[in-house]
């Protein structure tokens, strides 16, 4: 039976640290923002039918970047739960934190037990209502746990993209504007997105009981106009 | 509650009612629904009571459906609900409507409402109108041996179907076959009544207004037939649910276009002074 080597818990947190880190980076960035009627996720994805943004719940969305397999399984994980605990319970009990907690406990668990961290980090973003604001909780591969309540930038190379909305982002905005300045981050200095190239969905409540919208086509590319 | 994940081999898919299965959700027992004030019989029969939903309707128009129904849940001889509601939407294209014991049928819409959401969350797509259908059946199917003890669910399904370009009607028996009509169908206590009102009034490519009118005056004469289905209450203004599927989705008639629609019926009669 041979020995096997021995390697620092620190070496070998750090190494499954950047494995998935360079899994996230090699896909592109996604940014969530709130308007004035709700909250818009913006995503670069040219595929029409491998969504990277999709509908949880009544007023809960999911998105993810990274490995589409991967989150694709924790959004169908995230849909039963939902749909399991609005059934037993009643659909005003589903919310966005316990299944964002859930989800952290997921990613950090499997981080650390498993032999291989999931590549992806992902969102749970939950429209307000009059008691509580506008949810983004941005989870991250290793089961970091943040919540935000502006915008929320998910990807490998964010902090340019982040410092850009940061800059540009106001309280309430129409949605063409919040449209146009994240897609505009997303894009970066050299390149220009158009409706084709981009992935976009809403939540808000003109929607009625399912705050779920996409924006597609010609009422995109009117809004990125 | 944990996050819910399956191995690819044990992965129940779309399907909700498999998946609380697996997860051992309890699904409302039908059998602790029933009347806990009244548990024998009005006639001392020693058997319980239930409450029971009484006559729906569903009829095709040119541009899609009519679904209606009335608003009395009876307990045996008594009355247990005046203001019931027993059409609901299915999801955007489709409406579905319940007769029989009130318990289970409602849980069984509750339960097909989220199938439908479900798989279509799951899937990304929404399933075919037949699927729907079908799906519907299974519950039917499998609510069997509580329809053997005496608690029968009958629901009545209609919706737009976006493929073909129409709407559609399905009925449902005890044993869970469905079958399409091409017209109109009622079920329920009243629903003989309420059919033969249909098939007099029905043409074919009926206009919505025509189509809600005659659905109004269907459950007009359920009602005036049969004990177990209430008629416009006019004193608690209670009215019954019409709504139509067409391409534009599930909308429900607004309250004061039924109630006036009864108004209307009620002062025809009387002007034509015919026997109350």
């Amino acid at each position: 039976m041979t020995m096997p080597y021995y390697v620092a818990p620190e070496q070998l947190m750090k190494d499954r640290a950047e494995y998935a880190q360079k899994g996230i980076a090699r896909g592109r960035s996604l940014i969530a923002s709130t308007y004035a009627e709700g909250i818009v996720i913006v995503a670069e994805n040219p595929s029409r039918s491998l969504h990277k943004i999709s509908e949880i719940y009544d007023r809960i969305a999911f998105a993810g970047v990274g490995k589409y397999n991967e989150f694709d399984q924790l959004r169908v994980s995230g849909v039963r739960h939902a749909d399991t605990k609005g059934y037993a319970y009643s659909r005003e009990d589903v919310d966005a934190r316990s299944l964002a907690n859930l989800y952290a406990q997921y990613l950090g668990q499997v981080f650390t037990h498993e032999m291989k961290p999931l590549e992806v980090e992902i969102l749970v973003a939950e429209l307000g209502t009059d008691l509580h604001p506008n949810q983004l909780y941005h989870i991250a591969y290793e089961g970091t746990i943040t919540d935000e309540d502006r915008y929320a930038v998910l990807g490998g190379e964010t902090e340019t993209i982040a410092q850009q909305v940061e800059s540009g982002w106001e309280e309430n905005w129409p949605l063409s504007a919040a449209l146009q300045a994240t897609v505009g981050a997303l894009a970066g200095a050299e390149r220009t997105l158009v409706g084709k190239d981009l992935e976009v969905a809403v939540l808000t409540e003109e929607n009625g009981r399912r705050c779920f919208r996409r924006l597609m086509d010609i009422e995109l590319d009117a809004l990125l106009t | 509650m944990t996050l819910p994940f399956f191995t690819p081999l044990d992965d129940p898919g779309p399907d909700f009612a498999g998946l609380i299965r697996r997860l051992q959700v309890p699904v409302r027992a039908p059998a602790s629904i029933g009347s806990s004030q009244a548990p024998v019989g009005a006639g001392g029969s020693g058997r319980a009571e239930y409450r029971h939903g009484t006559t729906v309707v569903a009829l095709r128009f040119a541009d899609g459906i009519v679904m209606a129904g009335d608003r009395r849940a009876t307990e045996g001889h008594a009355i247990a609900h005046r203001a019931m509601e027993k059409v609901f939407p299915a999801d955007r294209f489709s409406a579905v409507a319940i007769a029989g014991a009130a318990g289970p049928a409602v849980e069984m819409v509750r339960l097909f409402q989220t199938q439908l959401e479900h798989y279509e969350k799951v899937e990304g797509a929404v399933l075919s109108l037949e699927g729907k259908a079908n799906q519907l059946g299974q519950m039917v199917r499998e609510h069997l041996p509580m329809a053997m003890q005496g608690l029968a669910v009958v629901p009545l399904f209609a919706g737009y179907d976006l493929a073909r370009g129409t709407g559609r009607i399905f009925t449902y028996d005890v044993t869970g076959g469905h079958y399409e009509e091409t017209e109109h169908n009622a079920t329920g206590s009243g629903g003989r009544d309420a059919r033969t009102t249909i098939k007099l009034g029905y043409r074919m490519g009926m206009a919505r207004d025509d189509a809600v009118e005659l659905a109004v005056q269907a459950l007009f004469e359920a009602a005036d037939e049969d004990s177990a289905t209430g008629g416009p209450d006019l004193v608690r203004g209670i009215y019954p649910l019409v709504a139509t599927v067409t391409a534009a989705g599930f909308e429900a008639v607004t309250e004061e276009e039924v109630a006036l629609r009864f108004a209307t019926l009620i002062e025809r009669r009387r002007v034509e002074g015919r026997e109350p």
